[in-house]
């Protein structure tokens, strides 16, 4: 290392060297102080049960009885459990309709939003308020909005002449509705992120794509799109798994309820472990929920990889 | 947020660029569609503010009053008095108070010996941390709950308290913000002969308030409204959360719905109050956590 230039710094640096020496000794012990709480609550709470779970999923339990190792037999069972079936495609039903909506017009309104217009502060606002109200408030607050005896959605449809409907209790629409409120209150999140998105879009960018004259679309499309690609495929992930986790608002609206319209898989795991304390077998649908969000996660990850790439050589 | 959004030069210069001829309005046309847009989204939470001071004889009849005659306090009344709406609220504030007391400071703690000090296994360590962020809570939560039944603690505060001690979010978060810090100014304080522990007191985490502010918003949000892990782990009424009273409530309850919504007002005036009091911050931390995901 070169000599610093004054005899002020040269001692300076010297008992800067000598601090460390000191603290070094004692570093590796306070450190451990440092983390332990952090190492015992999140290790403890995380890793052990992950691995006690992959041992339920193995066995017969109910919670109280001591268990009987069974294989992959609770396995064996899910593949052929109506229940579980119609859990898998309720959630996949609500996942293909909420992902793509939420994103689209998340984007969309986004984009309007990223205006020189007046009042954008307020209009984002209450776009995205909801987002911050519980799952069961939104639950209770749409069981009575919806209710289909006392409910104000039914008052307004009948002031427009509509029969009333059914809503939550009609095995058709229960599904819809709950896709409706989740974008009622998620649809702010998908906003707020594309609005943080497109301030970062460098601005010579877009100041050379218009002088070689390219409107309103073609910007969009081929410099606003690709520069934010990274935020959408985050949100898809994100989004996506916050879908095949759906459960707080079933829990409050539907309870999986009517006819099983809206068993989704979480429904179905805390069914089987604390309902009918089967936890084994609720521990075999969470693993395979588990492996299906891993799955995901990872090829997002590939895919986020190979877009960046991609966007890397296009902007060089 | 709102002043770079309203103001920046480019959209300015855009806007004073020449248009084609076209008939203008006093306003934007975007206003058609984003008022009435923003009032589809206002206007279930001016309903629940609504309904909670009507009267029942209001609500249950059909078609409903759409405008309250006047403010009919006897919802609040009944759940404040009759039902345990108070005990409830104490619960929540309690463990959400402890939440995000507790991750600021061993997320604080565990962050900097992530981001400044050398010890053994500190790499394997921050990798497994890591990993265990990608574990869904569903896989962990029966064990969690035999784990929590075996400490005795099924049905008390402790039990919804424990497992949110800390997070591997506040950890990583408050790391990943350590190491954005200039490592001089802490250099400075150890020669001073200040212990690690002091330095990251006085030196470092008054320079980390956006990232613990992040950390206590998004550990306030998550604590204060979860229902699931309560639902598992408390079974008696007196211990329930805001959350898990207001669902119970609820079910028990149906026809009451004055009740009901006023119990669902004290349930999220909190947060949004917080969110109303602190909105640049709220969108900041969810913004920022959700990108660097």
């Amino acid at each position: 290392m070169p000599g610093p230039p004054k005899p002020f710094t040269i001692s300076d640096h010297e008992l800067r060297q000598r601090a460390l020496r000191r603290s070094r000794r004692h570093e590796s012990r306070t450190a451990w102080a440092f983390i332990s709480p952090s190492v015992l609550v999140i290790l403890g709470l995380s890793i052990v049960p992950t691995v006690w779970s992959l041992l339920l999923s193995f066995q017969a339990d109910d919670l109280v009885t001591p268990s009987r190792w069974v294989g992959l037999d609770n396995y064996y069972a899910l593949t052929k459990d109506p229940h579980f079936g119609q859990a898998v495609r309720n959630t996949l039903v609500y996942t293909v309709l909420y992902v793509p909506l939420s994103i689209v017009l998340g984007l969309a309104l986004a984009l309007v939003l990223n205006q020189r217009i007046r009042l954008v502060g307020l209009y984002r606002t209450l776009i995205f308020v909801p987002f911050v109200a519980s799952a069961t408030a939104q639950g209770t607050l749409f069981s009575f909005i919806l209710d289909p005896q006392f409910g104000a959605a039914n008052a307004v449809l009948h002031a427009l002449g509509v029969s009333p409907q059914g809503f939550f209790t009609d095995p058709g629409q229960a599904m819809p509705v709950l896709v409706a409120v989740t974008l009622w209150s998620g649809l702010g999140f998908c906003v707020v992120v594309y609005l943080a998105a497109l301030q970062d879009v460098p601005r010579p960018l877009i100041e050379a794509a218009r002088l070689d004259g390219a409107g309103r679309w073609h910007l969009l499309r081929h410099v606003t799109l690709p520069t934010i690609t990274p935020v959408s495929v985050f949100l898809v992930l994100w989004q996506t798994i916050n879908a095949l986790q759906l459960f707080d608002l079933v829990y409050v609206t539907t309870k999986g309820g009517p006819l099983g319209a809206t068993t989704v898989i979480v429904y179905f795991i805390w069914e089987q472990a604390f309902k009918n304390f089967t936890a084994g077998y609720g521990a075999a649908a969470a693993y395979v929920l588990a492996v299906a969000l891993f799955v995901i996660a990872a090829g997002l990850r590939v895919l986020r990889g190979r877009e960046g790439r991609r966007l890397e050589g296009a902007t060089r | 947020m709102t002043a770079t959004l309203t103001t920046s030069p480019h959209r300015a210069a855009h806007a004073g660029a020449p248009r084609r001829g076209r008939a203008r309005l006093p306003f934007s046309p975007w206003h058609l569609l984003l008022a009435p847009l923003a009032l589809v989204f206002a206007i279930p939470l001016i309903w629940l503010l609504l309904s909670s001071v009507m009267s029942n004889a209001e609500i249950n009849r059909f078609p409903p009053a759409l405008w309250p005659s006047g403010i009919d306090l006897g919802g609040y009344r009944y759940v404040l008095g009759n039902a345990m709406f108070p005990r409830w609220f104490a619960n929540s504030l309690i463990v959400s108070a402890v939440a995000v007391a507790s991750n600021l400071l061993f997320g604080a703690l565990g962050g900097y010996a992530f981001a400044r000090m050398r010890f053994a296994g500190s790499r394997v360590l921050l990798v497994l941390m890591l990993a265990t962020m990608a574990i869904p809570f569903q896989l962990t939560m029966i064990p969690t709950f035999l784990v929590m039944k075996r400490l005795g603690l099924i049905d008390t505060l402790g039990a919804l308290i424990v497992p949110s001690l800390v997070t591997p979010f506040a950890v990583f978060l408050l790391r990943q913000f350590f190491l954005s810090l200039p490592r001089e100014l802490e250099e400075a304080a150890w020669i001073d002969g200040c212990s690690r522990l002091r330095v990251l007191f006085r030196v470092v985490l008054p320079l980390s308030r956006p990232a613990l502010s992040t950390v206590a918003i998004l550990t306030f949000l998550s604590t204060w409204n979860d229902l699931t892990w309560p639902l598992i782990a408390i079974n008696h009424d007196t211990q329930y959360t805001l959350q898990l009273g207001l669902a119970t409530f609820q079910g028990q309850h149906h026809t009451q719905w004055a009740a009901v919504m006023a119990g669902n007002v004290i349930t999220v005036l909190p947060v949004l109050l917080a969110f109303v009091g602190a909105q640049k911050a709220f969108i900041q931390s969810i913004t920022s956590s959700g990108l660097k995901g």
